[in-house]
């Protein structure tokens, strides 16, 4: 068990920066998911921590040891790679009993071990079969249980459910917290799947471009987000963008985003706008926040109507998309109540939910 | 009988319901079969008739009765070749040239490839695409210089390296290392790089990575190498006809010419036995390892 620190890590491929200068601590028994789009740098930071890639410049801490120059085996970690890298010519047992034979355990106690991570795993009756007579969820329970038996410092995930079918994901996604929930070792895990991360994360790292966005619990960087692309990588459908004026209205403040539509601003955020009066701004707003107009309007919301331009019914909600300005805008509401195509829709926005977004820093306000 | 029946009546419903496929389909196995069939004859041929041949006395072969046919079967050439301690030095020599030169080839060529395809260092590409390059020059330009380099030896150091058959161990492996080399290069490249990945993190050195996941994971693509080595030194005539001379240090092809030809006199009852006897060995570890060379030939050739 050990944390891990990252201090001002640089990573350059030839002169290509993968990573620019990246801090990090991960606390003991931690589970924190690295997120992304590819490209970003996570999965080169995880190899950085895994000793695979070298650090141009930076400092690597794992426990209180500084381990820049020392080789993977001997950072006493564990990695699960995306397409398993099971070894195809041994049994699962000896595929998770490698790495122990090579550090001469003995026999019993290798055994014992394998054993306790199978019974974790639920793979104690694929001890003697190949890696090719195993689907690719078994194949990614042994490539976990060949990290497991080893007992390291740190688990390193990289993309491990990515090549699973989207059922088997969702299903393997659960065993994998629940495993860490019995193991308890301190993990990195890299995805570029955003529901991922949401699901297992202690803390999520949102890397955008070779940086770190945003550090946050998942409430966090779901409610408060940094910066415009984490907000718009959290969340499925994506946060709603639109290019807005703040402009002052009586005593209070009100989001203009076109001749026929504009929202008041909540009381409590008027103090933290109002110095933003008279700028072209960025709203945000997620769709799940845009609900079908009911009866009583909850403070803070502000009802319009709209002209439906697609609706996607999901089974237990329905996408409604219009138009504003050009933009096309998401809602979420009850299929019961949703509209037709072409039919005007009563809507409410919750705007105690909304982002104003400084549209030349990306910053979220 | 049961089973063309059967197969027969299982054609008859086939047909009915889909003609054109099973009509396809016979034609293309009929085809097969024929350019088969064509093949096997082109390549039988040969050894049938040495075979024949050998079987023959001297009286028989140059009599002129069907070369196809033999009406007086004799072992007398097989006797005769293997009671005669010559033939026998010829196979030892032959032998032990093809042994070492099968091990020193794989030794060699395992650890090469094995650095050309995983250690990225600084010219490793260009290396591996030069190794291939010397694959490319034809042995008969090569033993002239090599002739002079033994004679440069012998004149610095006194070692006399020409019309010794151990010298073949030297020399056949700068036609197998290479070609092995680049079989290997491809095989071992063929292997996903996470695999060394997981082991290095499993606490595997660079030995225990080649030894422990390459080479069984490579094992068909070494037992292709292993059986390319052993036919290029089982079977090259031109080094050792230019750099033996003696009787007892030839190896089988040039020991089967030079000895069993004086002058005109070709004693072809023995020369067949022999060629046929020489040929045994590599068929088979042919016959036993092809399952291997197929798989290794083809998982080569399409990465994976």
């Amino acid at each position: 068990m050990a944390q891990v620190a990252l201090r001002n890590i640089v990573k350059m491929f030839d002169r290509t920066p993968a990573v620019q200068g990246i801090d990090l601590d991960i606390s003991d028994r931690e589970f924190i998911v690295l997120v992304g789009p590819s490209g970003c740098g996570k999965s080169t930071t995880l190899r950085m921590i895994a000793g695979l890639e070298e650090a141009t410049s930076g400092e690597i801490y794992i426990g209180d040891q500084l381990v820049n120059d020392v080789p993977p085996k001997d950072r006493d970690i564990a990695m699960v790679f995306q397409n398993y890298a099971l070894y195809p010519h041994m049994t699962v047992f000896e595929n998770m009993s490698f790495g122990l034979r090579l550090k001469k355990f003995p026999k019993p106690e290798i055994r014992e071990r394998v054993q306790a991570a199978a019974r974790i795993l639920d793979i104690t009756n694929l001890l003697d079969r190949r890696p090719k007579q195993l689907s690719g969820g078994q194949r990614q329970r042994v490539a976990m249980g060949r990290a497991i038996v080893r007992n390291p410092k740190v688990f390193l995930f990289d993309e491990p459910l990515s090549n699973l079918d989207a059922k088997l994901r969702v299903q393997m996604r659960t065993e994998i917290k629940k495993i860490h929930q019995t193991v308890t070792t301190t993990t990195v895990y890299v995805t570029h799947d955003q529901v991922e991360a949401m699901t297992l994360a202690d803390r999520v790292v949102i890397m955008n471009g070779g940086r770190i966005d945003q550090i946050g619990s998942p409430h966090e960087v779901y409610h408060k987000p940094r910066t415009q692309f984490v907000a718009g990588f959290i969340g499925s459908p994506t946060m709603n963008f639109l290019p807005c004026r703040l402009v002052e209205n009586g005593a209070g403040l009100t989001v203009r985003l076109s001749d026929w539509l504009a929202l008041p601003v909540p009381p409590s955020r008027e103090a933290r706008y109002r110095p933003r009066v008279g700028q072209e701004m960025i709203f945000g707003l997620r769709p799940e926040h845009i609900r079908e107009g009911r009866g009583d309007m909850p403070p803070g919301s502000a009802a319009f109507d709209a002209r439906l331009d697609v609706v996607e019914p999901m089974g237990m909600e329905t996408m409604v998309y219009f138009i504003v300005d050009g933009v096309e805008v998401c809602g979420r509401v009850d299929p019961a109540a949703a509209g037709n195509v072409g039919e005007s829709m009563r809507l409410v926005a919750d705007l105690n939910q909304m982002h104003l977004i400084d549209p030349r820093t990306e910053v979220v306000i | 009988m049961t089973m063309t029946t059967a197969a027969a009546a299982a054609g008859q419903i086939g047909r009915a319901r889909y003609g054109s496929i099973s009509r396809g389909r016979r034609r293309a196995l009929f085809w097969s079969y024929f350019f088969l069939i064509l093949f096997v004859i082109f390549f039988l041929t040969p050894p049938v008739y040495m075979f024949i041949t050998s079987l023959k006395s001297s009286a028989e072969i140059s009599a002129a009765t069907n070369p196809w046919w033999v009406y007086h079967p004799t072992l007398s050439n097989y006797i005769d070749l293997l009671t005669q301690n010559q033939f026998l030095i010829f196979f030892r020599n032959s032998a032990i040239v093809s042994i070492c030169v099968v091990s020193i080839t794989m030794v060699v060529s395992i650890f090469a490839a094995f650095a050309l395809a995983r250690m990225r260092f600084w010219g490793s590409a260009t290396l591996a695409t030069g190794v291939f390059l010397t694959y490319l020059i034809p042995e008969s330009l090569l033993f002239i210089p090599l002739f002079k380099t033994f004679a440069y030896i012998h004149d610095k150091t006194g070692i006399e390296l020409i019309n010794h058959w151990w010298v073949l161990i030297i020399l056949y492996p700068t036609l197998t290392v290479p070609f092995a080399t680049w079989l290997m290069i491809g095989y071992f490249s063929s292997i996903p790089k996470e695999l060394d990945e997981a082991a290095l993190i499993d606490g595997a050195g660079y030995i225990q990575m080649l030894t422990r996941i390459f080479i069984p994971v490579a094992i068909p693509g070494i037992i292709a190498a292993m059986i390319f080595s052993f036919t290029v030194s089982w079977a090259n005539f031109l080094y050792p006809l230019a750099f033996t001379t003696s009787a007892d240090q030839l190896v089988l092809p040039v020991g089967i010419v030079t000895t069993l030809i004086r002058g005109d006199v070709y004693a072809w009852g023995q020369i067949m036995t022999g060629a046929l006897l020489g040929a045994a060995p590599p068929l088979i570890i042919y016959a036993f390892l092809m399952d291997y060379y197929i798989s290794g030939l083809t998982a080569g050739a399409t990465k994976g």
